[in-house]
């Protein structure tokens, strides 16, 4: 795989069978290749009962007609397998009450496995639809072979097939019908799709269905996983991210702890951890303290005296020095334009360090059973952890099977699992099985944050002082780099290879004749840390810089923040869209824009208060979601105190598919947004992280919490994801409406009430 | 050896009297709903009822719970009216400090039937939800108050005198 476009196209299912077949008395429905050396010449039912499919869909129905649905996406929070499971059953007229989801394991079958980027939906929402409605077709070829009637006169609701006054349940056509059926992709491809007024779970309001489990103790997440014999470990995390050795371990306080089993010194093929030691003990709190009181000497690697000043200098020098980097856009001729400008404003944008911090540290609990390594954890990018578990135990990826628990938080931290590292060693050193957890401490101190960032902005004007181009360059640790740096295409310039992730809200939705960036790794946040994909990623810092500096072109061309806007968004060009993630373009940005400009115009405001607007078209130009963001802020003018006092968004998504759920996504990164603009910093220092912990690391509470207006345009058109636009614009609405209320042009993330009071 | 009642059932542990009653709890008698967040008692996960108050268990040695009774999320038994007002209005999303609010808005309930936002608020604010569900975890509550006031019986005079 090339690049992420390559990624997000293996879910294509288009060269593939659906097969459906009884199996164990049991209706069995999946994708498979279309011929594979392994199922060449078998029947359907055959390959289904061989498990010799590849799927990334499969359900079964039972004989009391359950339907169980296979959910190969992690669950952290986003409901995931319910939107999902929605999809299959409405096309298939399921009874949403006995439809039931399994979390699966790595098995190869299951294909690529990955939870992130908002993908999910976007990715699944079609051949989900497929398969249920292949699943309809063949339950009502059975029923109508049963009932002795025509097909074409049977339909299905609610989990049976009816005919005239005759109904079949699916578990009654399971139990009678004999299956064995195979789908051609050509027949795939016609499958009759439900238009959404037909709709009867997509898009309607629902219960998800992970969540009793999360109200009464008994929902599992990886903390909770023990098994037979296992004894608890905890992780020394060395002074610096890589490079780090041990040269010295004095255990004789350690010995004193009740329960304290002894240390390893974790030796690393994989190098994804250098320099670290691992605490045994016979129960966690031993570990804990035994931790503690265990005297590590290291020989610290060569980034121990980093500072955040170093890196976002290095960012800085990156971002003027034109020779670094490569050319990500280079429309027009900026250049030419820069010669002709008659006038031009710059200015730098910066954010500081900042902690996932998901609320479960992180943690996996492993064992080896006949040369089996089987690794309980919650994890979203399986297909990438579980390679550099198997490098590190030094055996095949086939014998490392990892299960599938809750996740006690993503938000992108569980996406490279490199936590479950030094628990596979410790076991392989131990020889037993091993629960390691890090402590909150360590959890921090082992994150991947979001990198210090800096962008710098020009702008041109000509003699009318009419906007007539931009450049911007970029310079950031990228996580793409570090943890797959398969995914990242050449630059325009084929100077370097470029982390999309780190990039991607650059390429904005505005019509601008000359448009040129650029964009650069920064090395020395690369070396001290493994910078990490932080919900929205680089569009939580990119977008950031770009629309508090719109506004500094509105107000430089004296045009209202919005109208300025609007005015850029003609959808003309690049910027029209295409089938079928992005129909519409910049005018379905406008039409939120304009949306959101009558919902506060006639906004009463009181003292020292002002609203700002941003726009956002996260996550990537390939699967946009609009957006437009108005931040109602109050600023005390003494001590530059910010009060966020209401947010209001405007969202197409297009279709929605669990709409509670969608909502529940958009009101979290909404108030993360809101947190990383205001609450969360971490800043490195001698090389680490320095706040880890709540004592010092403050993200929003619920007595910070502004009031929230949503509103989700409705739309027939392809949905895309939801998890992360959402944190996108509201750091640089507050900004906006600082500006207003203040004079003062904040450009450092966290925005803090310092930087107003002091300028 | 501490002897103290779990759930209704009185129980005892060899621990270490420092060992915080967390671990006690989740690894010895096995109720894993109480998580462990941060370890210095500012994030709320851990939170379960001691005598009836909302303690952080992460930084409660297992000697102050001599005695005591103690009551975890398990302990509920899917019975308390915020346990079900926070599936109607689908608050979890990871769910992991859910178990910590849920027992922490029990211990305003039972002592202010109708809190007012500012209080619930007030009472919340030590508890981090890092999904920020914080507007369903408050109005699930406003609605738990709602359902348990409207369980108990009131005598108004006001209305009793409209009617009559």
């Amino acid at each position: 795989m090339q690049n992420i476009k390559d990624a997000k196209n293996n879910v294509s299912l288009s060269r593939r069978r659906f097969l459906v077949g009884t199996v164990s008395s049991t209706l069995l429905m999946a994708f498979a290749p279309l011929a594979s050396a392994a199922n060449i010449g078998q029947s359907p039912q055959d390959t289904l009962k061989n498990k010799l499919f590849s799927p990334t869909v499969w359900f079964e129905i039972n004989p009391q007609g359950d339907v169980n649905i296979n959910i190969a996406k992690a669950e952290m929070g986003q409901h995931i397998g319910t939107a999902l499971a929605r999809v299959v059953a409405d096309e298939l007229g399921a009874d949403w009450s006995k439809v039931s989801i399994t979390h699966v394991d790595t098995d190869p079958k299951w294909g690529y496995m990955v939870t992130g980027g908002s993908w999910s939906v976007f990715q699944t929402f079609k051949p989900l639809s497929q398969a249920g409605a292949a699943g309809r077709i063949a339950l009502i070829e059975a029923a109508a072979k049963i009932l002795n009637c025509p097909a074409e006169q049977c339909r299905v609701e609610n989990g049976a097939v009816i005919y005239q006054e005759q109904s079949l349940s699916f578990g009654d056509i399971v139990t009678q019908g004999t299956f064995n059926r195979v789908f051609t992709p050509k027949e795939i491809d016609a499958l009759p799709l439900k238009p959404a007024s037909k709709r009867t779970l997509v898009g309607k309001p629902g219960l998800a269905l992970d969540i009793p489990a999360k109200t009464n103790g008994s929902a599992v997440y990886g903390i909770d996983v023990e098994l037979e014999g296992m004894v608890y470990a905890r992780p020394i995390v060395p002074p610096t991210r890589y490079g780090s050795k041990v040269t010295n371990v004095d255990d004789s306080a350690a010995k004193k702890v009740k329960g304290y089993l002894g240390y390893h010194i974790l030796q690393d093929p994989s190098e994804n951890i250098q320099g670290w030691v691992s605490v045994e003990a016979d129960t966690y709190y031993g570990a804990i303290k035994a931790g503690d009181a265990l005297k590590v000497s290291y020989q610290a690697g060569k980034t121990a005296k980093v500072s955040e000043q170093d890196i976002i200098k290095e960012g800085e020098r990156l971002v003027a020095d034109e020779n670094e980097g490569g050319l990500f856009i280079n429309d027009g001729d900026f250049s030419a334009a820069s010669a002709k400008a008659d006038k031009s404003i710059n200015a730098v944008y910066r954010t500081h360090t900042a902690l996932h911090f998901a609320l479960e540290p992180v943690n996996a609990t492993v064992e080896e059973k006949n040369g089996l390594w089987h690794v309980y954890t919650g994890n979203q990018w399986q297909s990438l952890t579980l390679p550099a578990i198997a490098k590190a135990l030094q055996v095949a990826d086939e014998n490392v099977v990892m299960h599938q628990q809750y996740l006690g938080g993503g938000f992108g931290r569980r996406l490279f699992g490199d936590y479950a590292i030094p628990a596979v060693l410790t076991a392989k050193a131990i020889g037993k099985p091993v629960k390691m957890v890090f402590t909150r401490e360590d959890d921090s101190r082992f994150d991947q944050p979001r990198s210090p960032s800096v962008v710098s902005f020009q702008a041109l004007f000509d003699q009318k002082n009419k906007f007539t181009g931009m450049q911007h360059a970029l310079a950031a640790g990228w996580p793409t780099l570090s943890m797959a740096p398969g995914f990242m295409p050449e630059s325009l310039d084929k100077k370097i290879r470029v982390d999309m992730f780190s990039t991607s809200g650059a390429d904005h939705w505005y019509s601008m004749e000359n448009h040129r960036v650029r964009v650069a790794n920064n090395s020395l946040a690369q070396q001290t840390m493994l910078p990490g994909w932080l919900r929205s990623v680089g569009q939580g810092w990119i977008v950031w810089g770009l629309e508090s500096f719109i506004d500094e072109i509105a107000h430089q061309s004296k045009m209202d923040p919005i109208d300025f806007r609007l005015s850029m968004l003609d959808g003309l060009g690049n910027q029209a869209g295409k089938a079928p993630e992005s129909v519409g373009g910049a005018k379905r940005l406008a039409h939120v824009l304009t949306r959101l400009k009558e919902k506060t115009a006639n906004v009463k405001l009181g003292k020292n208060e002002a609203i700002g607007v941003a726009i956002s078209s996260g996550q990537e130009r390939t699967m946009p979601a609009w957006m437009a963001c108005a931040a109602q802020v109050h600023v005390e003018p003494s001590s530059g105190k910010i009060t966020v006092k209401k947010l209001t968004m405007i969202a197409d998504a297009g279709v929605i598919v669990h709409p509670d759920g969608a909502l529940a996504q958009v009101q979290g990164s909404m108030l993360w947004g809101t947190s990383l603009a205001l609450h969360e910093q971490s800043p490195i220092e001698n090389g680490q992280v320095s706040n880890t912990n709540l004592n010092t690391y403050t993200p929003l509470r619920m007595n910070d919490v502004p009031e929230l207006d949503i509103e989700f345009v409705e739309s027939e058109e392809f949905p895309v994801g939801l998890g992360e636009p959402g944190v996108v614009s509201i750091a640089p609405a507050i900004a906006n409406a600082i500006f207003q209320i203040t004079g003062v042009r904040v450009r450092d993330l966290p925005i803090t009430s310092a930087a107003l009071v002091n300028t | 050896m501490i002897a103290f009642k779990l759930n209704g059932k009185n129980v005892s542990s060899t621990a270490e009297d420092d060992t915080p009653l967390l671990w006690v709890i989740r690894d010895e008698f096995g109720f894993k709903g109480t998580k462990f967040g941060c370890g210095i008692g500012m994030c709320g996960a851990c939170t379960v009822h001691i005598d009836g108050a909302a303690v952080r268990t992460c930084s409660f040695p297992l000697i102050a719970a001599a005695n005591k009774n103690i009551t975890t999320i398990e302990g509920l038994d899917n019975k308390h009216p915020l346990q079900q007002t926070w599936i109607e209005e689908q608050v979890p999303q990871c769910g992991y400090c859910q178990s910590g609010q849920i027992m922490q808005a029990a211990t305003l309930l039972a002592s202010n039937s109708s809190p007012s936002d500012q209080e619930i608020v007030d009472h919340m604010s030590g508890n981090l939800c890092r999904c920020m569900a914080y507007v369903r975890i408050q109005s699930a509550i406003k609605s738990a108050a709602d359902v348990m006031s409207a369980d108990v019986q009131t005598f108004d005079p006001r209305s009793s005198t409209q009617q009559s």
